[in-house]
C-alpha cells in the first residue's frame, strides 16, 4: 500500500458522510435483486449475505501461515498496559477474511511470508515462527523502517508494512481496539460543541 | 416462444414516473397528495432507512470491518451500486475517464449522499454575463426562490443567514457547532483570507414542525449510511415512503425501465420496463410520464425511446439530448495537527453533514480562471475502521516523540502501539467542489455495440477537463497549502501538481453530474422548456439533475428538489386545464 492508497482508506475511517471518499476499484459487483429480511442481514443485499457466508467457509491460509501472521500481528501490536495484544483482539481471523475478501492482499501476504521464512531459515535454520523473539526481531527490525532499510530488503519492507497496516485496522476497529483507542462516538447523543476545557488549552475561545 | 411475450397492464394510470430519487421522490410526493394516481418505477430494490439502514453497526460487526469490497464508500454505507455494477456497464471513447455513480434502490443516491443542501443564486442561473462561457437558464433565481423555501420547510436544512450575494440564504435551522479541527481550519482559513462560515446542510438539528414521522439528529454523524429515524433527508424516507401512505402512490421496485413509449400522435403513453425479479417484459400506460432516473440515466432512456415521430430518441429533436454533460470538479488535501497529538477524548461524531465550509470567496476577473468553487473540510475523532492507522508509521517519522526526538518512521511494538493513540484524531481533510463549465462537445450517448444484460443499449461517455477546470484545480491546491501551513498542519497528501491536473478528480467522481436534457426556450437548443416539460412531447417531463443547463458549485439535490416540486406543481395546474 502506498501513501496515496493509505490516505484514501484513511478517508474511509474518518470521514462518514462519504462526500470526500474515493472509492476502492475492486471487482465488478454483482447487481441488487432484494434485501433479505432476517433481522442479522437487513439492510444487506442478498448477494453481499451469500458471498460473505461463502467466503467464512473458505480458508486460504493454511496452519503454518495463520501461526506466522499470529506471530507477526504480536510483534506490531503486543499486549501492553492497556490493552491485549492483536491476537488477542482477533487480528489474524481478520487477516485470514480480508486476504479471502480484497484479493489483491493475497500474492503479496503469502509470498511475503514464504520470503519472510526463507529469510529466516538462511539465517537461523528454521522457519520464522520458530525461531527465537531475539532472532525474529532482528529480521523484522531490517523491514520495519521503510527509509533505512537495506536495498535487497525492500520485498520485506513492502511485505511488512502490508502487515502492519491491516494489523492496525484489524486492531483498532476491534472492540479491545476502539476501547483503546478512545473512540466514544456511535451513541445518540447531543453534540453542544467542543468542550469549554479543550476549547481554554488551545487558546480557541476567540475563533 | 409462448412464454417470452410482453406482458401489457390495461390499467392507465394519471401519472408513472421512473426513479425515486431527489427529483422522482419530489414529484411523487408532490402528485400524490394532491390525489392524483402516480406508479413509481425503480430499478433497484425497496429500501427503508428505519428497517435497512447500517447506522451505529461498529467495526467489528462487519468481517471487512468496513472495507469498500462491495460498497464503493464502505460496508455501512447506504448506496447499493456503485461505479460499476454487474452486468450494467457503460463504455467511454476518445480516452475519456468518466465514473458514473448508480445506487439501485429506493431513493437512489439520496440514501447515502452528503446532505450538503446549497441553493444556486442569481448569478448561477445568469451565468453568461460573467464571461460569455456558459448559457443562462430560461429561469431565475426568483422563479425558484418560492420553490427553494417550500423545500426548506417541508425538509428541514441548518445553516446561518449570511446575506452572502451568491449563495442566497434559506429557511434554516440552527447549524452544529464547529468541531475542534474545525476550529483550527477556521482560524487558519481566516487567516489565509479564505471565508467560513456554517454548513448547510439537510439534517433535523431541531424538530421539524409539522412533521410526526421524522425525529431530531442524535449526532452519530452517519447520515451516509441513511437515517434509521429519518434524521437527516433521503427520498426514501421523507417524501417516497409518505407519499405510498396516501394511498395514491405505488411502487413497483426492481424495474428497469427499457423506453418510454408514444402513440401515433407523438405522445407519451407509458413506458416499458424488465423486472429484475422475473427477468419478464411489462408495459405499464399513464397519461403523463416523468423521468427522475438520474441525469445520465434520464438521457439514455430519452435516446432508447426511438419512433416515427422521434426518430434520434423522445424529446431529441435539438440533438441536444446527452450533450452538456458536467460534473463538478473535485481536488482534495490533507495533513495532521501537531498542537493536537494526544488529544482529550470526547464524543465529537456530530451530524454527517458539513459542519463549517468555504463558500466562492473570490472574484474570477481578478484570477485565471472563470468560475469559482467552494471548500468542504473534515478530520477528527472518527471511528476506526478499514484503513485506519495505515499512514502512522509514516507520520511518527515526521514529529519529534513526547521525549522531544524524532522517530526513524515505521517501528512496531508498544512504541509503535502508543504512536496510533498519539496521532488519532488530529487529521484534516478539505476538498474542493467547483463549477465546471458546460460543454456541448462533453456528452453520453448510446454506444452503438453494447447492450446491458436486460438488452438495454448502455451509455458511452466522452468528457474532458479543459484550462478552465485544470486552473481552477490548481488554484483549489494552492488555497488548501496556504490553510495548511496557517494551521501548522505537515501536508500527508503530497504535492499533486501538473502531472496530476492537480489532483482533478475524473468527471463523475464528484457524483455531482447534470445537464444531458437541458431545458431554455429555443426548441432547437434546448430538450425541456422552463418547466422540464419536453418541447416535442408535451406530456413527458423531466425532474433530475438532467434539465440543469449550467451548475454553479453547488451540490445538485437542493435545486433537484425545488425544480421537481415546481413542475409537479405545473403538471398539477395543466391537469386542471386538461393539458396533460
Amino acid at each position: 500500500m502506498n501513501r496515496r492508497e493509505s490516505l484514501k482508506a484513511l478517508g474511509i475511517a474518518t470521514i462518514s458522510t462519504g462526500v470526500l471518499v474515493e472509492s476502492c476499484k475492486t471487482d465488478k459487483k454483482p447487481q441488487t435483486d432484494k434485501t433479505t429480511g432476517t433481522a442479522d442481514e437487513a439492510g444487506r443485499q442478498d448477494y453481499e449475505v451469500e458471498r460473505d457466508k461463502k467466503l467464512k467457509a473458505e480458508r486460504f491460509f493454511n496452519d503454518h501461515e495463520m501461526a506466522t501472521i499470529t506471530v507477526l500481528c504480536d510483534i506490531i501490536i503486543p499486549k501492553d498496559a492497556k490493552s491485549g495484544s492483536a491476537s488477542d483482539a482477533g487480528v489474524p481471523d481478520f487477516i485470514e477474511f480480508i486476504s479471502k475478501d480484497i484479493l489483491e492482499h493475497q500474492l503479496p501476504l503469502r509470498g511475503g511470508l514464504k520470503w519472510l521464512d526463507l529469510q529466516a531459515l538462511n539465517r537461523f535454520e528454521k522457519p520464522f515462527k520458530d525461531c527465537a523473539e531475539k532472532q525474529q526481531l532482528t529480521i523484522v527490525d531490517e523491514i520495519a523502517y521503510p527509509n533505512k532499510a537495506k536495498p535487497e530488503m525492500q520485498q520485506g519492507v513492502a511485505f511488512f508494512s502490508r502487515m502492519r497496516s491491516l494489523t492496525a485496522s484489524g486492531f483498532f476497529s476491534s472492540k479491545m481496539g476502539v476501547e483503546d483507542i478512545g473512540y466514544v462516538g456511535n451513541a445518540p447523543n447531543k453534540w453542544e460543541g467542543v468542550p469549554a476545557d479543550v476549547i481554554a488549552q488551545y487558546g480557541l475561545q476567540n475563533v | 416462444m409462448s412464454d417470452f411475450q410482453i406482458k401489457k397492464s390495461s390499467e392507465e394510470y394519471d401519472v408513472i414516473i421512473v426513479g425515486s430519487g431527489a427529483g422522482g421522490g419530489m414529484a411523487g410526493y408532490v402528485l400524490a397528495n394532491a390525489g392524483v394516481k402516480v406508479l413509481m418505477l425503480e430499478a433497484g430494490p425497496f429500501f427503508d432507512p428505519a428497517k435497512d439502514s447500517l447506522q451505529l453497526k461498529w467495526g467489528w460487526e462487519s468481517p471487512r470491518r468496513g472495507a469498500s469490497t462491495t460498497r464503493p464508500f464502505g460496508d455501512f454505507d447506504a448506496a447499493y451500486g456503485g461505479w460499476d455494477i454487474e452486468g450494467e456497464p457503460y463504455t467511454t471513447k476518445d480516452k475519456t475517464e468518466f465514473e458514473w455513480f448508480r445506487s439501485r434502490m429506493l431513493g437512489g443516491r439520496t440514501n447515502h449522499w452528503g446532505r450538503i443542501s446549497l441553493r444556486m443564486g442569481p448569478l448561477d442561473f445568469k451565468s453568461n454575463q460573467l464571461d460569455g462561457l456558459t448559457d443562462d437558464w430560461p429561469i431565475t433565481y426568483e422563479d425558484v426562490k418560492p420553490y427553494y423555501d417550500k423545500v426548506d420547510r417541508l425538509i428541514g436544512v441548518y445553516g446561518s443567514v449570511e446575506n452572502l450575494p451568491n449563495e442566497p440564504d434559506g429557511i434554516f435551522m440552527a447549524p452544529p457547532k464547529p468541531r475542534l479541527n474545525e476550529l483550527f481550519i477556521k482560524k487558519a482559513a481566516t487567516k489565509a483570507g479564505v471565508k467560513v462560515i456554517p454548513g448547510r446542510g439537510s439534517v433535523l438539528t431541531e424538530a421539524l414542525p409539522g412533521n410526526k414521522d421524522r425525529s431530531p439528529c442524535f449526532y452519530c454523524g452517519q447520515c451516509g449510511r441513511s437515517c434509521k429515524i429519518y434524521g437527516d433527508f433521503s427520498s426514501s424516507s421523507c417524501l417516497v415512503i409518505p407519499a405510498i401512505k396516501t394511498g395514491n402512490l405505488k411502487v413497483i421496485d426492481n424495474a428497469m425501465v427499457r423506453e418510454v413509449l408514444t402513440g401515433s400522435n407523438g405522445l407519451a403513453t407509458g413506458v416499458s420496463y424488465v423486472s429484475k425479479r422475473d427477468m419478464q417484459e411489462y408495459q405499464v400506460r399513464a397519461k403523463t410520464v416523468i423521468l427522475g432516473a438520474s441525469a445520465c440515466e434520464s438521457a439514455r432512456l430519452l435516446l432508447n425511446s426511438k419512433s416515427t415521430n422521434h426518430p434520434d430518441g423522445l424529446a431529441n429533436s435539438s440533438g441536444v439530448v446527452g450533450k452538456y454533460l458536467h460534473d463538478s470538479t473535485g481536488s482534495s488535501a490533507s495533513g495532521f495537527l501537531p498542537q493536537l497529538l494526544d488529544r482529550k477524548r470526547y464524543n465529537e461524531d456530530g451530524v454527517g453533514s458539513v459542519h463549517i465550509y468555504s463558500p466562492w470567496w473570490l472574484d474570477n476577473k481578478n484570477l485565471d480562471f472563470p468560475r469559482g468553487y467552494h471548500i468542504e473540510y473534515g478530520g477528527g475523532l472518527g471511528m476506526p475502521l478499514y484503513g485506519f492507522g495505515w499512514d502512522v508509521p509514516t507520520l511518527n517519522g515526521m514529529v519529534p516523540g513526547r521525549d522531544g526526538k524524532t522517530k526513524e518512521a515505521g517501528g512496531y511494538g508498544a512504541s509503535l502501539k502508543d504512536d496510533y493513540r498519539r496521532f488519532y484524531g488530529t487529521q484534516v481533510y478539505m476538498a474542493g467542489r467547483g463549477t465546471a463549465i458546460a460543454r456541448e462537445d462533453n456528452y453520453c450517448e448510446i454506444d452503438p455495440n453494447v447492450v446491458d444484460k436486460y438488452g438495454i443499449p448502455v451509455l458511452r461517455f466522452h468528457y474532458k477537463w479543459a484550462d478552465a477546470e485544470i486552473k481552477q484545480a490548481k488554484h483549489m491546491q494552492e488555497t488548501f497549502q496556504s490553510i495548511l501551513h496557517e494551521m501548522g498542519a505537515i501536508v500527508t497528501s503530497g504535492v499533486k501538481g501538473a502531472d496530476t491536473n492537480y489532483g482533478l478528480e475524473a468527471p463523475g467522481k464528484i457524483i455531482h453530474e447534470v445537464g444531458t436534457v437541458r431545458m431554455g426556450d429555443d426548441p432547437k437548443k434546448s430538450a425541456l422548456n422552463k418547466w422540464c416539460q419536453a418541447h416535442d412531447c408535451k406530456n413527458l417531463f423531466v425532474v433530475d439533475a438532467a434539465p440543469f443547463v449550467q451548475q454553479g458549485d453547488k451540490n445538485a439535490t437542493w435545486t433537484i428538489l425545488a425544480l421537481s416540486m415546481r413542475t409537479a406543481e405545473y403538471i398539477l395546474g395543466q391537469r386542471k386545464r386538461q393539458n396533460v
